[in-house]
């Protein structure tokens, strides 16, 4: 909790700063808006938390909401197929990409940022090879099953609602919580994050943890994929999810995850998730801030949130230090 | 200086040291420790595991300093306080563990940090041709050119070596240089230390294999708990002289063991092979509560045996049984759930997760089997065993949510150890359980040894302390090179016993093994 307040004080600072130099910042609208992106981003990031507490990473997050984006309309429009026969291809799809990272990591023992660069690049390839660069969409169809993003809750007597994005990060977010921290396997991967050796000289199964993280993850990006076409409509295999990995990424350091692994909480990464949308949307709604300069502006947060965060860490440790030796020099 | 002929330069010390002493943190690693190295000799250093030769190599060579006492070259008082000094004095240190950077190609690993140069360009040209220059001189048969990890581990040696002639080096330290060694690529390194001490270098050779120290060394000094045992002259060079000085001493205050009764063969194991020496088919058993030290000088293979054991590095065959039943081990987990427990050898690394705390660290090999349904952590039993844990190994801390990195060597020890107790193990192995641990904690660990010996646990221990050997077990294993080269029961234990075995000479002692 209390590592979570640093970056619930950065939303809440840029927040503030939003409200008072934009109009539109805090209209029904854009809150409910910022609310459903934020949703949308927190799962996939809850996904490559999950991956970086082992010490590992996925970059082919983007790739992976691609080809799942891309697929899910092509299925249902394009190949007349059922609503329940397509989330059951785009399930195993995912599931089988994150057994492949998994497998390619701990069995033939290669670099998680390398097998999962080559699915980056393999995935969106392969997406716009098959389908020769078109545009996917729903045109109009399927509206129930566009639902689960576009949906929105009515809370009685108000005029706004709750997105329903938002309720699924709320069921992924407590689950993954849940599995992080109160079962075994949560304490084995933060365990191995840690110190893979000892880890394994504890009798855990190291390699199997690996891979359900990754298998994880990837599920993650694939319902991801899901709902961001939901909510978009149509998908271009072009850039459909370009840059998503490197945003989930950023959102999970923000949050707390240190990328040597065993360290990370899911409450931080939907704060950090917030803090990189309200980041983009406040860019928008500023008018002082040119749109051209919005990585730079990202990347500046970024780097000054993790720069705080090391700094306040180091502190602490001298603080500890300092109290220690106080405490042995009393007899 | 013209003068004098020959023999008699070289029988004035090179190099002095005089009363040299070093401390580590209380413990007294060297003693008033006087030592001379002639030009154009080979001196052996030999001595048991922690007799302080490695202390006194440092200091040689510049890794550090001596509390008290001093080195003298040429008989100039030398203050050595660096590596780089060192190196400019003329020492020259090859170490077990090779230095050598195994992507750059053998001119760049000879010349590297002196690289020659034409103002920011290295001259190329030059390195090859002076390279080649002290291949030869050496016989190397090895193109300067040639990456280095296309090399066998002995023309890496010969390139070390090489490698200190180009930092014309007069003394050259040599750090157990053949323990990685095939036997012919050992021979040819004989001949070239030979050769080198024809040409006026002085080597100080350390090793545990008394057989080529008998072979090469023109005179050789014994180590023996931080002090000079002796010095043997060439023609006083023999193996039992030197195992002589080796052992002799007082173990009667270490540690007082009390009888007790030992059971039936509880850990059969029959036929290990392990990765690291494949050739030896190993065989013994551990009784119920019978404590086992599985002896040996560091190399000889014991570490190999307790990781095959566990599963940590599964074993290229092995049959074992726990209790009469034979299981079978593939990875840590089958060991643990047949009852074994492995507390390993590098406490930091393997032992602990040092930014969790106490009680992570004790509940962590039992969170599978008290889970919950789904699951679910049993944080109760997690909280439970690491207070029975703490409470009863003593660990000594704020409370059992402190990080394991803010305890002392002792009490992580101890922490590892209630770990592994916390899952009731049948068989206990322990690889240098007392390892950087205080006086104190030492007392505790055996005493807790002794208590789950008394359990009827079966205790097997690797420990490179002879006191410890001699002391806690009831019967002893020596390990030589991969192989057990002898069994010694409790009334055949003795020092000179263990480091006959440990050095691969037959026992003088008749080692009758109780027939398993």
């Amino acid at each position: 909790m209390k590592k979570n307040l640093g970056i619930f004080g950065l939303l809440t600072f840029v927040c503030v700063l939003t409200a008072l130099f934009s109009e539109g910042f805090l209209s029904d609208f854009n809150i409910e808006n910022l609310i459903r992106r934020t949703a949308l981003f927190g799962i996939i990031s809850i996904g490559v938390a999950l991956v970086i507490i082992t010490a590992g990473i996925d970059l082919s997050i983007g790739s992976v909401v691609c080809l799942v984006g891309c697929l899910v309309p092509w299925l249902l429009v394009d190949q007349g197929w059922g609503v329940p026969l397509t989330l059951l291809v785009i399930l195993l799809v995912s599931l089988g990409i994150g057994l492949l990272h998994g497998l390619l990591i701990t069995k033939l023992k290669l670099q998680p940022f390398v097998v999962t660069l080559c699915g980056l690049l393999i995935y969106r390839g392969v997406t716009r090879g098959f389908l020769d660069d078109q545009t996917t969409g729903f045109k109009g169809q399927f509206d129930g099953l566009r639902q689960i993003a576009l949906g929105v809750i009515p809370l009685p007597g108000t005029e706004i609602g709750i997105p329903v994005p938002c309720l699924i990060l709320l069921v992924v977010a407590i689950g993954a919580a849940v599995f992080l921290n109160l079962t075994i396997y949560g304490r084995y991967l933060l365990a191995l994050g840690r110190n893979e050796e000892a880890a394994r000289y504890s009798g855990i199964n190291t390699d199997r943890m690996i891979i359900l993280a990754y298998v994880l993850c990837s599920l993650l990006a694939g319902l991801g994929g899901l709902l961001f076409v939901c909510d978009v409509g149509s998908a271009q295999p072009v850039d459909f999810g370009n840059f998503y990995e490197l945003y989930a990424i950023a959102a999970a350091v923000l949050g707390g995850c240190s990328l040597r692994g065993g360290e990370g909480s899911i409450l931080g990464v939907i704060l950090g998730t917030a803090v990189m949308r309200v980041l983009k949307n406040s860019i928008t709604m500023i008018d002082q801030i040119p749109n051209k300069i919005e990585f730079a502006v990202i990347g500046l947060v970024i780097l000054g949130g993790v720069a705080v965060d090391e700094l306040l860490k180091r502190y602490a440790a001298r603080r500890r230090v300092i109290v220690q030796a106080r405490a042995d020099t009393v007899p | 200086m013209s003068t004098i002929d020959a023999p008699a330069a070289l029988a004035l010390p090179l190099l002095e040291v005089r009363g040299v002493t070093k401390h580590y943190s209380g413990v007294c690693a060297l003693k008033d420790v006087d030592l001379d190295i002639r030009a154009g000799e080979v001196h052996a250093v030999i001595g048991e595991n922690g007799a302080g030769k490695s202390t006194l190599m440092k200091i040689l060579a510049g890794v550090q300093l001596p509390d008290s006492g001093g080195v003298f070259l040429h008989g100039e008082p030398a203050v050595i306080d660096s590596v780089h000094t060192a190196l400019e004095l003329g020492i020259s240190m090859i170490h077990q563990e090779l230095n050598l950077a195994d992507n750059l190609n053998v001119g760049a690993n000879i010349f590297l940090g002196r690289e020659p140069h034409r103002r920011v360009f290295i001259d190329f040209a030059s390195i090859n041709r002076q390279s080649q220059e002290y291949l030869d001189l050496i016989s190397l048969d090895v193109s300067p050119k040639t990456v280095v990890d296309q090399l066998t581990i002995g023309k890496q040696q010969m390139v070390e070596i090489a490698k200190a002639l180009s930092a014309t080096a007069k003394i050259l330290i040599m750090d157990e240089p053949t323990s990685s060694l095939t036997q012919h690529e050992a021979e040819q390194l004989f001949a070239v230390i030979k050769q080198l001490r024809d040409q006026h270098v002085a080597i100080i050779y350390i090793s545990h294999r008394l057989g080529e120290v008998s072979e090469l060394a023109d005179r050789v000094t014994v180590l023996r708990d931080g002090e000079i045992a002796g010095t043997l002259q060439r023609n006083e060079i023999d193996h039992d002289s030197m195992v002589q000085l080796m052992v002799g001493r007082d173990i009667s205050q270490f540690y007082a063991r009390e009888d007790h009764d030992i059971g039936a063969p509880l850990l059969e194991v029959t036929n290990l092979r392990t990765t690291t020496f494949p050739q030896h088919a190993l065989q013994f058993s551990v009784a119920a509560g019978e404590i086992v030290g599985l002896a040996g000088l560091v190399g000889a293979g014991r570490t190999e045996v307790l990781c095959a054991l566990f599963g940590v590095t599964p074993a290229n065959s092995l049959e074992i049984k726990v209790a009469g039943k034979p299981i079978a081990i593939t990875n840590p987990r089958d060991a643990i759930d047949a009852g074994l427990a492995l507390v390993p050898e590098d406490r930091k690394q393997q032992g602990l997760f040092l930014d969790m705390s106490i009680r992570q660290n004790i509940g962590t090999p039992g969170l599978a089997r008290h889970q919950r349904r789904f699951g679910f952590l049993n944080t109760t039993r997690e909280r439970e065993d690491s207070a029975q844990m703490s409470e009863e190994m003593h660990i000594k801390s704020t409370d059992d949510q402190q990080q394991a990195q803010y305890l002392s060597g002792g009490n992580q020890q101890k922490v590892v150890l209630g770990k592994w107790l916390a899952m009731q193990p049948r068989v206990l192995l322990l690889d240098e359980p007392t390892r950087g641990v205080d006086i104190g904690a030492k007392q505790e660990i055996y005493r807790l040894m002794e208590e789950l010996a008394e359990q009827g646990v079966a205790i097997l221990f690797v420990s490179s302390e002879m006191e410890e050997v001699l002391s806690m077990s009831d019967r002893v294993l020596v390990m030589h090179e991969g192989q057990i080269t002898g069994q010694l029961a409790r009334d055949q234990l003795t020092e000179e016993a263990v480091m006959q075995l440990a050095t691969g000479s037959s026992p003088r002692v008749p080692a009758t093994v109780p027939a398993n």
